[in-house]
């Protein structure tokens, strides 16, 4: 120590080292207080956490129920209960919240050089309406459950399921605001409080993803919210909108649901669209091949998937018209995504790849997002749809998209930040194998449904023609692979915060501005306010040379 | 911020600093401004899409149901719907004067401009009220509660239940904006205010006028057109 | 309810049953081999470019192309045009599905939870089983009684919901003279799994015979408790009632007749012809206590000799 000089590389000087965004208070309350937008997507990160624990206990006790075709270890309406209590955890505690507030809260100032989100306050109060909203959904599971499925459909949701769907339903309505507030904290921050010199052209394509997906959060959510407040009041007061008895209509109710829903599937995959660019980017160790393209094929998404919501409703009776204009806008979510993974292979292209843990995920993103992305053509397909509608199919796709590649970018996005996180490497063997694990047990079960789903086997059912079993507990085999694979990677991860090599300040030589601070970073976030000069991606000249 | 009082020595120095209210992460006191007043932008689309649910509703059961939606509108007191509009109407003007004269410095004449928004925001929810109990007590109510007999046409419950829906979130929001704009009065009674920081003013300001330009949408889809 | 399984007519699809199921494959099938050459296409270079830029020294030579505005116009407009083309085959098969031939049979078809009724042209009524000629077009006109239901026939290709307070249709015509499942595909509570239905598809003659008699092809008048057994499966008594004593939604068969059962509102009756008969017409009337009140009415969907025939059949379930 004798020789340290009085600022080291990173220009720190002795009075902010040691000192760090973990250090600087202690106490529950001072966690509980806070405004920094880094302890807040910590608690963030925490949360969706145990909701990704919770959603995945339910989903590992539904494959075991299918192990056979009659009951195997709960009665048909447990049965209802727990896949409806998987999605809904997966949707609205992990996935919604899942990038954009815990890594995006995070990572989003420290990327555009701010000390800051926009509103502080008002990012800690999204994180109480997240809290307050999951209180309302466990409450629901422990005074009678429900039963409905997570899209709430009328009238069974309304008026004929006797479970705790007020509950239920108001805790999503809270998150809604949770998420509204949390796209709109970040769209005025990216436009407010980007560093000097950082033009919107500099972002990191993170960032792009984010803002395309708080463009959607902050226009789709109002309508799940009204929704949601009607269906609770039809429940509650028979105010007759969606009840065909009184003279409502039920299928106004899935336009609805669906109007936001279908933006949502964005809110969930965008995000992970932007942290596996900056996976790839980092160890390519190159500039994005297509930065204009990836990043404006975000924003295109975003718009097209507000034309499209009527694709999940080409059987429900709708206009025929209706259903052929969907199935066209449909196809055209097709584009940009293809857009974007050409974009990715030319990244890859003449770069110098390193297959550090991160990169395997972002690889990993590569191929099931391909597989997820390609088989929703099937079910944009006018003809097709009809034989596919509601099928496994359609449970298969969506988790290729929801699980493979949006968990998995999750996944990534933790390896890749855990170090500027925690200030901790974790052990690199043990993540592989976890990762290993994860790649192959989410294949094993859900590329069996595809086939599943094919041969005409129903979503939702709890007993099933014996002609189905076998490849019902083939997939159940692979959901204990998967599952032992996600129990690896979480105990990779806690045990390096105790045993973990402290981590430097750029561990995975990444061009970006939050590596450029110290790990983990000052409450500050940067002891000088940082001045960009070089382009998304860009590295000082004398490494490239 | 405190050593920057203190350096600038007191209280009013402060308030005419440049850099008073700026929270540490903002560079300029124009920055933080302006990114306040496009969080209350973006918020206000955010209503306008909530209400935009219930306007499609509205739509849709007026071209299914159009005799009842006629008849039950005959049901509502344009009287009293006028009365309130031109409450709501007066409100948002009296509001947008005291952004102004909070802008100027004039905290007397602030101070009663909200009060009087606050008292036309009172007297639209006792109208308000004296509507909703008249539509109680004749029974009707939304769905499947509705009772009165004298109906020619089908569904009404259905009109009905999209004019409680409407103008019960309205009136949510009304309170919401009642309780804002008493916040922003006992701030401004504690000199908080200034021609250098009247943010807040000017937010509540905006909000309000959306409270009233729903209103203003409201009352002839449900009470004139029907 | 015991039910043939669904044949498959390849790896991934069942047999083609229906005239339409045929176009629909096919576009399964383009649609298939689209993205397995699209997918191939994708991870062929992915691979390559993992072994051929994989990190050798910390001072390896990077590319510094960061964009090329002619591939990106190519990989727009090449995917934009195949996907275009693929929304027309979609909408091909789709036209034909959505428009039923003018001489379509009209069969009413109404979903509850948890049963299918379907009512005839001339007036009878099968529960869950949809009995239909082969060769002839079929349209169903189709509501429910309660909440969402959805119908779908795998070897036909056909689904369609079914909404409360509302119609909708779907028509097909079977090609092959075998019996197929029919699933609801909306979930719709507790019994949704529960919700299948027997598909028999016979020729126009059989068909004919069984609208005028009630006699399946090949088979005679069936003595009033075996006939009585036969309904009891083929009318979805059993998804409530069991015969072996164990509770579902409603009481068990085992030893009902002659037994005395507690009623709902504190009476007593004893299990005779007339009560088994009345609650067959109105289920609801004297309903035994501790169970729910959720059995549907059966007027006008048995016939009295199919009353006699579950009478005398239940006197035989000790």
């Amino acid at each position: 120590m004798a020789n340290t000089a009085t600022v080291d590389e990173l220009g720190h000087s002795p009075e902010v080292r040691g000192k760090n965004y973990l250090n600087q208070t202690a106490g529950v309350w001072s966690w509980l207080t806070t405004v920094d937008h880094k302890r807040i997507g910590i608690m963030y990160l925490v949360s969706v956490l145990v909701g990704f624990g919770l959603g995945g206990i339910f989903a590992l006790l539904v494959r075991l129920e299918l192990l056979t075709a009659k009951k195997t270890i709960m009665d048909a309406s447990q049965y209802n209960q727990a896949f409806t209590l998987h999605g809904a955890a997966m949707v609205f505690l992990f996935i919604i919240p899942s990038i954009p507030a815990s890594l995006g809260n995070f990572f989003l100032p420290l990327m555009i050089g701010a000390k800051d989100v926009a509103f502080p306050r008002l990012n800690l109060l999204s994180l109480y309406l997240y809290w307050i909203g999951a209180i309302f959904m466990l409450a629901a599971i422990v005074t009678g459950g429900v039963d409905t499925g997570w899209t709430f459909y009328v009238p069974y949701a309304s008026g004929v399921s006797t479970t705790s769907v007020i509950s239920a339903t108001f805790g999503v309505f809270v998150m809604g605001f949770s998420s509204i507030l949390t796209g709109l904290n970040f769209i005025v921050t990216l436009h407010k409080l980007r560093a000097p010199g950082m033009s919107w052209y500099r972002m990191p394509l993170f960032l792009w993803s984010l803002y395309a997906t708080s463009i959607i959060q902050v226009l789709a959510t109002p309508v799940l919210g009204i929704t949601l407040l009607l269906l609770i009041f039809e429940r509650a007061f028979h105010i007759g909108i969606f009840d065909p008895t009184l003279g409502g209509d039920p299928v106004l109710f899935q336009h609805f649901f669906w109007f936001y829903s279908h933006p949502a599937v964005y809110i969930m995959i965008l995000p992970g669209m932007g942290v596996a660019t900056e996976i790839l980017a980092t160890n390519s160790q190159r500039r994005v091949f297509g930065y204009k393209a990836i990043a404006f094929s975000s924003v295109a998404i975003a718009l097209v998937s507000f034309l499209v919501w009527g694709h999940h409703m080409f059987v429900s009776g709708q206009s025929e018209l209706s259903s052929a204009i969907f199935s066209f806008l449909t196809f055209f979510v097709a584009i940009p995504s293809g857009v974007k993974m050409f974009n990715w292979l030319g990244t890859l292209w003449g770069g110098s790849i390193r297959f550090t843990v991160p990169m395997l995920y972002g690889i990993a993103f590569l191929f099931l997002f391909g597989i997820g992305g390609l088989t929703g053509l099937f079910l944009g397909m006018l003809s097709v749809d009809l034989h596919l509608h509601d099928t496994y199919f359609v449970v298969a796709h969506f988790h290729y998209v929801m699980m493979g590649s949006t968990a998995i970018a999750f996944f990534g996005g933790l390896h890749h930040w855990w170090p500027k996180m925690t200030g901790k490497m974790y052990d690199e063997k043990l993540a592989r194998v976890g990762f290993a694990l994860t790649f192959i047990g989410f294949n094993w079960t859900f590329f069996t449904q595809f086939i599943l789903g094919t041969r005409g086997m129903p979503r939702r059912y709890y007993n099933y023609l014996d002609q189905y079993q076998p490849l019902h507990a083939f997939s159940t085999y692979g959901s204990w692979v998967l599952g032992l694979g996600f129990l690896i990677t979480f105990i990779c991860l806690a045990r390096s915060l105790k045993t973990g090599a402290p981590a430097p300040a750029n561990p995975w030589d990444s061009a970006t501005l939050e590596w450029q601070t110290q790990s983990p970073p000052i409450t500050e976030n940067f002891e000088k306010a940082p001045i960009v000069t070089l382009d998304a991606y860009e590295r000082p000249a004398e490494e490239t040379a | 911020m405190s050593a920057k009082a203190e350096a600038l020595g007191g209280a009013e120095e402060t308030k005419l600093s440049p850099q008073f209210h700026v929270a540490h992460h903002f560079d300029k006191a124009d920055t933080q401004f302006d990114a306040g007043r496009m969080g209350v932008w973006l918020f206000l689309v955010t209503e306008i899409l909530l209400f935009g649910g219930l306007f499609c509703a509205f739509a849709i059961f007026r071209s299914k149901y159009f005799p009842s939606f006629v008849e039950a509108h005959h049901h509502l007191d344009r009287v009293m719907g006028g009365i309130n509009t031109i409450v709501l109407i007066s409100s948002s003007f009296t509001m947008a004067l005291a952004v102004r004269s909070a802008q100027k410095n004039e905290k007397k004449k602030t101070t009663l401009l909200l009060a009087i928004t606050l008292a036309c925001a009172a007297m639209f929810l006792v109208v308000k009220y004296f509507e909703y109990s008249h539509k109680i007590h004749d029974g009707l109510l939304p769905g499947g509660n509705f009772t009165a007999a004298d109906f020619a046409s089908g569904h009404p419950g259905i009109f009905f239940a999209i004019y409680f829906m409407m103008t019960g979130i309205h009136g949510v929001h009304v309170v919401i904006g009642m309780g804002l704009i008493l916040w922003i009065l006992l701030r401004n009674q504690k000199n908080e205010f200034s021609s250098r920081y009247y943010a807040p003013v000017e937010n509540v300001g905006l909000y309000w006028h959306l409270v009233d330009l729903v209103w203003i949408y409201l009352f002839p889809l449900l009470y004139l057109v029907g | 309810m015991r039910l043939d399984p669904i044949e498959l007519g390849s790896f991934w699809m069942p047999k083609q049953s229906s005239t339409i199921a045929q176009e629909i494959d096919t576009a399964w099938y383009i649609v298939y081999w689209l993205d397995v050459v699209m997918f191939v296409g994708l991870m062929v270079p992915l691979a390559y470019f993992m072994y051929r830029y994989k990190r050798r020294t910390a001072k390896d030579k990077v590319s510094d192309v960061t964009h090329s505005t002619t591939l990106e116009i190519t990989w727009t407009i090449i995917p934009s045009i195949m996907v275009i083309g693929l929304f027309f085959v979609g909408l091909s098969g789709w036209m034909k599905a959505m428009v039923a031939p003018g001489n379509a049979l009209e069969i009413r078809t109404t979903a509850e939870m948890y049963m299918w009724t379907f009512t005839y042209p001339n007036g009878n009524v099968s529960v869950n089983e949809l009995v239909v000629p082969k060769g002839q077009p079929v349209k169903l006109i189709m509501s429910s009684k309660d909440v969402l239901h959805s119908f779908f026939v795998p070897e036909f290709r056909v689904k369609q919901d079914v909404v409360p307070g509302t119609y909708t249709t779907v028509w097909f015509e079977a090609t092959e003279n075998r019996d197929t499942i029919l699933f609801c595909t909306e979930y719709c509570g507790v019994g949704h799994s529960d919700m299948m239905a027997r598909v028999r598809v016979m020729e126009k003659a059989d068909y004919d015979t069984w609208q005028e008699t009630g006699l399946m092809p090949g088979e005679k008048p069936l003595p009033p408790a075996e006939l009585g057994k036969k309904l009891y499966a083929t009318r979805s008594c059993n998804t409530c009632h069991s015969l072996d004593g164990s509770r579902i939604q409603g009481p068990t068969f085992k030893g009902v007749f002659g037994r005395t059962e507690q009623i709902a509102d504190g009476t007593s009756v004893k299990v005779d012809e007339n009560y088994i008969r009345e609650s067959l017409l109105e289920p609801n009337k004297k309903v035994v206590s501790g169970y729910p009140a959720v059995m549907p009415t059966y007027k006008g969907l048995l016939k009295e000799t199919d009353i006699d025939a579950l009478i005398a059949y239940l006197k035989t379930v000790q």
